[in-house]
């Protein structure tokens, strides 16, 4: 299949895009992975629940409208399609994506134009018992609660530090689970040295604080939780005060029974794809210019991709990817002030995003208390006593450690271990590169080589391993 | 429904179109829509894997189909994501030990 534009993720930047170009008279496929558009934002409970107003939807009404345009679009909606690689050849750009829940089966759509809007992953530093059940990511027990309804238990934990814990503890005690505590690691004393940059987020803060309160959710900041309970499950967390160098006072530990732990430390970019096209990366995100172009010919990027920053900060990015693809794939320069209020929008989301990274930084030695025996790489089964013998062998970069470890060699491929072992080694955290975005069939990659061949002739990707 | 230890919020959708799959062989009720995981959390089930090293269990931890700790058994074929997976009716969903192939 050809179209003008693929755009690769139907999150609030790629839906974005894809209106703002099909507007122009674009073809636009839009893909992606989950049974339908949204992305993790605007994740919808799947339709058999048929649960209005049990889920926590976030931008009702923002939602509301990207569906409705969406539907009335010629964007052409691709779910259920995993993009494994993404490829420039002569002509254009192709995607490679397997298909459906199953994955054995490979499609390609070649356009003249790709937008990457891969979005982004949640990063939890290891404790002790971080792999017991139970212990889930922030982000994944708000995914499980938007799209099915469900929680891991009865009395949650919400730990970390960042913006994404708020929305994350309200919803769940609004669903009706007890929250035993929101442990945030940063103190509030930062706060006001980014009070500026953040004041447009303001009203929303105070609204989760305002529900955080009603629910009668504890909050603790400068804690974080210095290990996990359970033998086969979560029996409680133990959490501790930081001192102002972000280590734990000693003396200050206390059990909190929960059997559930919704945990994270951030986010990263997912730049998989980007990579292997060989976009330039500016630290973990990929580099754009002014029109959210890339390095590369024909690639666009947009939303959590090029940088951490929420869903206004896509929405906007989005709309200008758009409309700068629907103006070159003309031949025509854009006029970048008829984007100006996204622009204006963009810079705005830019900036607070940048406030909300500095104040939300994990604790400093963090990787330092971790003990020997605790997994870091939670694939692998390495321990951090492991990763540390590396180190005394001379191991002087992550990749050395992964070499010697085999830690960020498993199924996840480093996405869960590489923010522990950077914090355990002390070595400087840097995006691995991954010459597919994730695990394809063998069979699948033997096709490639074979196009050439009549279909018949081509090996059968259902042969492959599974 | 409240369970010992998952929680199911979606009561309200019970009993329309609940259908029935086996966990380890036992009965466990499920709801169209939801995925492998959903349904094992809603049946208050939070491990179905145990590692290949050291024999620990695990369940969801990412919850978006990145970490790959979910992976569990379903009709014969190990290494599903559970967190992707739609439950299908008469689904036999089984713990899967280490590589959930015999090695």
């Amino acid at each position: 299949m050809r179209t003008d534009l693929a755009v690769i993720g139907a999150g609030p930047a790629g839906i974005a895009a894809a209106l703002a170009a099909a507007r122009r008279g674009i073809r636009v496929a839009l893909v992606d992975a989950a049974q339908g558009p949204g992305g993790q934002y605007f994740r919808q409970p799947a339709p058999g629940l048929r649960a209005e107003g049990a889920a926590p939807r976030h931008g009702r009404r923002t939602w509301a409208r990207l569906r409705d345009a969406l539907a009335a679009s010629t964007v052409d909606v691709r779910p259920e399609h995993h993009v494994w690689c993404v490829e420039r050849e002569s002509g254009g750009l192709t995607v490679h994506a397997l298909l459906g829940p199953e994955q054995r089966e490979s499609v390609e759509l070649r356009a003249d134009a790709v937008l990457l809007a891969t979005g982004g992953y949640e990063t939890v530093l290891p404790f002790p018992g971080w792999t017991l059940p139970g212990v889930v990511t922030a982000g994944g027990a708000q995914a499980m609660l938007k799209g099915h309804l469900v929680t891991p238990g009865h009395t949650v934990v919400v730990a970390g530090t960042g913006p994404l814990l708020l929305p994350v503890a309200t919803g769940l005690a609004a669903a009706g689970v007890r929250v035993a505590a929101l442990v945030e690691s940063t103190d509030p004393a930062r706060l006001p040295r980014h009070a500026r940059a953040l004041a447009g987020k303001l009203p929303e803060a105070a609204g989760y604080a305002a529900r955080l309160l009603r629910h009668r959710v504890p909050v603790l900041t400068r804690h974080t939780v210095v290990r996990a309970h359970g033998e086969g499950r979560l029996t409680g967390v133990t959490v501790a005060a930081l001192d102002a160098r972000g280590r734990v006072r000693p003396g200050t530990e206390r059990l909190l029974p929960c059997d559930a732990l919704a945990v994270g430390d951030g986010m990263l970019p997912h730049t998989d794809l980007a990579q292997t096209l060989g976009c330039r990366l500016d630290g973990h995100a990929v580099a754009v210019d002014a029109e959210q172009r890339t390095d590369v010919p024909g690639v666009w990027a947009a939303g959590e991709a090029t940088g951490i920053g929420g869903a206004a900060l896509a929405l906007a990015e989005g709309h200008i990817a758009g409309r700068s693809i629907a103006d070159r794939l003309r031949g025509t320069t854009p006029d970048a002030d008829a984007w100006l209020p996204a622009a204006r929008a963009r810079a705005r989301g830019r900036t607070a995003a940048a406030a909300l990274h500095a104040l939300h930084s994990p604790p400093a030695h963090r990787g330092d208390g971790v003990p020997d025996d605790t997994v870091i790489c939670r694939c692998e089964e390495v321990t951090a006593g492991a990763v540390r013998e590396a180190l005394t062998l001379g191991a002087g970069d992550t990749r050395t450690v992964k070499l010697l470890t085999r830690a960020g060699m498993g199924w996840c491929q480093g996405r869960m271990c590489a923010p522990g072992v950077a914090a355990v080694t002390g070595c400087p955290p840097a995006p691995a590169r991954r010459p597919f975005a994730r695990p394809v069939p063998l069979g699948v990659l033997a096709a490639q080589y074979d196009r050439t061949a009549p279909p018949d002739d081509r090996p059968r990707p259902e042969e492959g391993p599974s | 429904m409240k369970t010992p230890d998952g929680a199911d919020t979606g009561s309200a959708a019970r009993r329309t179109c609940a259908f029935e799959v086996t966990f380890d062989g036992r009965q466990v009720e499920a709801l169209p829509g939801r995925t492998v995981a959903a349904v094992l959390w809603a049946a208050g089930i939070t491990s179905w894997r145990t590692t290949r090293d050291g024999g620990r269990p695990r369940g969801v931890f990412c919850g978006i189909g990145v970490c790959f700790d979910c992976l569990v058994t379903v009709n014969g074929r190990p290494n599903q994501r559970a967190c992707l997976v739609p439950a299908r009716p008469g689904d036999d969903i089984r713990t899967q030990e280490g590589t959930g192939h015999e090695d």
